[in-house]
């Protein structure tokens, strides 16, 4: 099996190429220009994960919406499910950048943070 | 009071020169931002993405903002919110900068040095002259970016998107993610103005459409928009007649380009470069008129804020350098875009001002495969960068040492795209 994939690890977007000599799982990846890459392209074809960056409605801020995002990547297939939970999520300001405005989410280990301070006003 | 250092705009650009100016020794230094709270564009630019130069890792727009507004507080800057700058005029020594807020109303300020750092603006419909109606549901791509993002409105469901650039193929994925359904991104182009990496990301993990070599000829819909009709274009960018589809769609979206906004740059009488619609700067970002500075997307468009607060760093530092009088005035290289580069930017440099290197950003015309960016002092080549790809979405930095420059007395630094020799 081969495959070229984009790392999208950096704006560099390195073009991989990923051999797997007897399809048994052993990876070989060129192209990159650092060491993320091979993780990345190893990644992108056993469990392919993102972060996550939306929003929240917050009460009480300057804005009616507070952005966040999940502090680790998690499953692709995961997004939507993950975007339906989000999207139920009231808080109320002041909230701090990092503050966890999820936890847990969808029993993943992973959490979702805020990523903006935002005052009471 | 007379400011050292006053800066329009507290966006990345106007919080990093303000960051380097206060520790290069300006006093007195303000920020002054049109906005309800500093950051700019970044507030409303919620991925992740940026920061992975500077900070080496992966912030979102807020959180790479919120990393230089802590700067500015620890270093007791201040700076005016909600305040708009009307006008900035030189009197030599001395700049006035005339400005309106609710609070003070009108009020001029009068400062030593100022560094612009207002960044840009989005082309709009009205620039690239669609035909159709004027329905409503045709925004920019930044517009719904902050209807979405800060203010929480969702424009439409059914989405199409003019242009390749960042903003649209975040947007595309973003609009996706809360439930709207993007037909096709459309790019006039038969290459992507975006990252490549925002392609990956943003239109291929929801198996968007991108359709190159492709623009919109019709905007159907009299109050709202209904659809749009989408046609092939030939390498001349002439529509290819036959080629025509019908979308449906209830907003469309135009990701068409950045302007930077020098208004303010113009009245003052700044010498402009039409190639980057920013003004003409040295390697510490002086312009023509001492004592001004600009930096970021005012000058030119980055796609990297990484970059903007890199450039800014070289405003703050020369600002500085002004207000103590020890920036030096004589230009020693001028710099020129040859065969394949569309512009350079800095447009000269006064190479006693030089700490150890030069750092040249420069964008090319068209992709190219495996070639090198060559640069030469008349008909010497001075540096060579090898590139696998250069595509027009993606700035090149080219940096040149100090004792490599140091080697000419004088003239113009040409840069090419050539061929590699083997």
């Amino acid at each position: 099996m081969i495959k070229e994939l984009t790392c999208i690890n950096c704006p560099m977007g390195c073009q991989l190429t990923v051999v797997d000599k007897n399809d048994d799982g052993n990876y070989e990846v060129t192209g990159n220009t650092c060491k993320r890459g091979p993780k990345y392209a190893i990644n992108e074809l056993t469990n392919p994960t993102r972060v996550i960056p939306t929003t929240v409605v917050v009460r009480n801020a300057m804005l009616p919406r507070l952005p966040v995002k999940t502090a680790e990547p998690i499953p692709k297939g995961k997004i939507f499910d993950a975007m339906k939970v989000i999207n139920q999520v009231v808080v109320d300001a002041p909230i701090k950048s990092g503050d966890i405005i999820i936890e847990n989410l969808l029993g993943l280990g992973i959490n979702v943070v805020s990523t903006k301070t935002m005052a009471k006003c | 009071m007379i400011y050292d250092v006053v800066i329009l705009g507290g966006g990345p650009a106007g919080l990093s020169a303000a960051v380097e100016a206060k520790k290069d020794g300006a006093e007195n230094v303000l920020i002054l931002e049109r906005d309800r709270e500093l950051g700019g564009i970044l507030n409303q630019c919620i991925h992740n993405g940026f920061g992975l130069h500077t900070f080496n890792e992966e912030l979102t727009g807020p959180e790479y903002a919120e990393r230089y507004i802590h700067q500015v507080t620890d270093l007791g800057i201040p700076y005016l919110l909600n305040t708009m700058v009307l006008d900035l005029t030189d009197n030599g020594d001395l700049k006035t900068i005339h400005v309106i807020n609710e609070e003070d109303g009108y009020t001029v300020i009068q400062s030593k040095a100022v560094i612009l750092t207002m960044g840009c603006r989005e082309r709009t419909s009205g620039a690239i002259g669609i035909p159709g109606y004027r329905p409503s549901g045709v925004f920019t791509a930044g517009t719904v970016q902050r209807y979405i993002n800060m203010e929480g409105y969702m424009p439409g469901k059914e989405v199409v998107i003019l242009g390749s650039g960042d903003i649209g193929l975040i947007m595309a994925r973003r609009m996706t993610l809360e439930g709207a359904h993007v037909n096709a991104v459309c790019e006039l182009m038969p290459y992507s103005n975006g990252l490549v990496r925002n392609i990956v990301q943003c239109l291929d993990d929801y198996d968007i459409p991108l359709k190159l070599s492709h623009t919109i000829t019709f905007i159907h819909g009299k109050d709202r928009i209904e659809g749009v009709s989408v046609s092939q274009v030939d390498e001349k960018m002439k529509v290819i007649p036959g080629t025509e589809e019908y979308i449906p769609c209830d907003t469309l979206l135009l990701s068409v380009g950045l302007i930077p906004e020098n208004e303010i740059t113009r009245t003052a009488g700044v010498e402009m470069d039409d190639r980057t619609n920013g003004s003409v700067v040295g390697e510490l970002r002086q312009t023509s008129i001492p004592g001004i500075f600009a930096c970021g997307n005012v000058v030119h468009v980055h796609d990297l804020v990484d970059f903007v607060s890199e450039e800014a760093v070289l405003a703050g530092k020369g600002a500085a350098k002004y207000v103590k009088g020890t920036l030096d005035t004589n230009v020693t290289f001028t710099t020129v875009n040859g065969n394949g580069i569309s512009y350079v930017v800095p447009q000269q440099v006064a190479m006693k001002n030089v700490e150890e290197n030069v750092t040249f950003y420069m964008r090319v015309r068209q992709v190219f495969k495996d070639r090198v960016v060559n640069a030469y002092i008349g008909d010497q080549l001075v540096a060579t960068k090898k590139e696998k790809k250069l595509l027009p979405a993606e700035m090149v930095n080219f940096k040149i040492a100090k004792d490599v420059l140091a080697q000419y007395p004088a003239g113009e630094i040409r840069f090419v795209v050539e061929e590699a020799k083997k």
